[in-house]
């Protein structure tokens, strides 16, 4: 693949990402996501209280917290450049479509990226606290990116689905609330007691929820980073088909 | 420089372009016209690669629009309808984006985009949101856009919709001006705006090419094109008709207006409005008409678009009784 190839990338990120923070929704997302995350990991996981020299009281909530906010982030994606028409002007450039859907999936992804590098005062606070295994931080936070990347993917799908930024967020919430719940133990634990549990394995491998956390623990296995990047590439392929599927009428 | 080879376009049951072909070279400008809903968006979105069409093929330079899309896309420059951009940018911002979408870099990128601001008047809103403009000057950022890397071909979706009388006139000298050089296309329903600036036109009506010439041409399919019209100072009309009516070029004559007293003539087949409107000059010779005007009438576009396209109750009606 040449540089070429690349450019057209970096200037859509780049008008995305301003687009982003010349509106109110990256302020809105990060200032949330911070107070959100210190909420649920102080108050309600009592970080303090623990007396543990790790992140697992943060990092816990992060299916939660992202459920509801990556979709916020990702919903305007492809559902505004329908609304406002402009999808006419980028997909008449001489760009690919495959070279827009990941320009826009990039910005999103550095929005959610930035929000996660100002969480990082909690890891400077352990550190000072006790003797934390680095190493398990540092796979908590690549999890935590990957899952966000598995969101925003999704909400890229939605949004390329309809010209309506709220339906656009509902759909991805729906999707996204049924990876995780395929691998939430509550709900693993009930499917059991109806069906095969190799079956009820299964499912749980395609939830975000056993992946996210495997990777939690510290290892950082291919098969869980595997999982995440064919979620984006699968969703970010669809987005295109969807796409595709709208301009051809 | 465009060529469109028998190109349709079905939404599911409804056929919105059926089999349309033509082709503009550099130095052209292309008008074309047509009710709405006759196809004109969607075959404009097909020449740019937006809409891939159910059938037919498109070629733009030497690249088939389905084959090389990028190549293809790089020469021509496009301002669809509605005149879409980022409200979120600022008109600087936007230009700065499609120059760089364009591969233009550095001070190249900066030469073009002074170079369409400066074109479409744009000075003043540089460091405006696009959101914050009023419709005229939002068109024109878009307009600019189109033109930044100075296209080959250019296809323009009513350009001069929404704008102001005098808007609509730079808007009009500008697509003249650049004619000169590239291939374009516009669309548009106000008639004047065909004359004013295309060298030839195409009028569409549901999804197929119904005329296809220069406004001239087009103009002459009037039933009035031919006639010859006189206008006189005094006289009484039966008198003039009944005189008229006896020269042997004439088909029928119609008086239009007794007071100034104004009279059109229609040539009989086989007869040139030239010889007939020297036969007139004669007989107002002979008979001393006060003569204050004799023209041969050009005809009207207005006219032949009415003729040659069913207004949509029309339109309706026909689908409906199939
Ligand atoms: N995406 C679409 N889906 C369904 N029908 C469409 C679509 N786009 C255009 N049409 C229909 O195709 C016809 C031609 O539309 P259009 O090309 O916009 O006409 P014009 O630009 O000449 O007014 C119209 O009847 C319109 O309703
Ligand atoms: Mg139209």
């Amino acid at each position: 693949m040449s540089t070429a190839s690349f450019s057209p990338i970096k200037t859509i990120a780049k008008r995305e990402l301003s687009g982003y923070f010349s509106s109110p929704v990256a302020f809105v997302f990060i200032v949330i996501f911070l107070l959100l995350a210190g909420f649920f990991t102080f108050m309600v996981a009592g970080f303090f209280e623990r007396g543990e020299a790790n992140l697992s009281a943060f990092f816990v909530w992060h299916p939660w917290l992202y459920l509801f906010l990556v979709p916020a982030v990702g919903m305007r994606m492809w559902s505004e450049e329908r609304r406002l028409g402009t999808i006419e002007l980028l997909l008449t450039m001489p760009v690919t479509p495959w070279q827009a859907i990941v320009g826009k999936f990039l910005a999103s992804w550095a929005v959610v990226a930035l929000a996660l590098a100002l969480t990082l005062p909690i890891v400077i606070t352990v550190n000072y606290l006790g003797n934390p295994d680095n190493g398990v931080i540092f796979a908590g936070y690549l999890g935590s990116l990957l899952m966000a990347g598995a969101y925003l993917a999704i909400s890229a799908m939605t949004s390329a689905m309809t010209r309506n930024q709220v339906v656009s967020f509902i759909l991805a919430v729906v999707l996204s609330l049924f990876l995780i719940l395929a691998g939430y133990p509550p709900v693993t634990n009930m499917l059991v007691q109806w069906a095969n549990p190799l079956v009820v394995d299964g499912i749980a491998a395609f939830s975000v929820m056993t992946h996210f956390e495997s990777i939690q623990k510290g290892v950082i296995d291919s098969r869980d980073v595997i999982y995440f990047l064919s979620v984006i590439v699968f969703a970010l392929f669809t987005t295109g088909v969807i796409l595709r599927a709208h301009r051809a009428g | 420089m465009i060529n469109v080879r028998n190109i349709k376009k079905t939404f599911g049951p409804k056929i919105a372009v059926n089999g349309i072909s033509f082709e503009v070279e550099k130095g052209e400008v292309l008008g074309f016209l047509g009710p709405n809903g006759a196809g004109k968006s969607t075959t404009m979105r097909m020449i740019t690669g937006f809409i891939p069409p159910s059938g037919g093929e498109i070629t733009i330079g030497k690249f088939k629009m389905n084959d090389q899309p990028i190549e293809a896309k790089r020469l021509i420059g496009y301002l669809p309808e509605n005149a879409p951009s980022y409200a979120d940018m600022t008109v600087l911002g936007f230009l700065n984006f499609a120059a760089e979408l364009r591969g233009l870099q550095g001070d190249a990128r900066k030469r073009a985009v002074g170079r369409a601001v400066e074109m479409c008047f744009l000075e003043t809103v540089l460091h405006q949101s696009v959101e914050t403009l009023s419709k005229g000057y939002r068109h024109r950022t878009c307009f600019a856009q189109s033109i930044v890397h100075d296209p080959e071909v250019l296809v323009l979706d009513e350009p001069t919709d929404g704008l102001d009388p005098n808007q609509k006139y730079e808007v009009r000298t500008l697509i003249r001006r650049m004619g000169e050089k590239k291939a374009i296309i516009f669309s548009t329903h106000i008639l004047e705006e065909v004359e004013a600036v295309c060298s030839r036109a195409i009028i569409i009506d549901r999804g197929k090419i119904v005329a296809n010439g220069t406004p001239r041409d087009l103009k002459q399919r009037s039933e009035h094109a031919g006639a010859v019209t006189l206008r006189l100072l005094d006289g009484s009309a039966a008198a003039v008709k009944g005189t008229i009516d006896g020269i042997s070029s004439v088909d029928r004559t119609v008086v239009i207006s007794e007071s100034p007293l104004t009279v059109r003539a229609y040539p009989r087949k086989n007869t040139s409005s030239d010889d007939l409107s020297r036969a007139l000059g004669e007989a107002a010779l002979r008979e001393r008409w006060q003569l204050q005007e004799l023209h041969i009438e050009e005809g009207r576009l207005d006219e032949v678009f009415r003729n040659i396209t069913l207004p949509d109750t029309a339109a309706a009606a026909k689908e409906a009784s199939k």
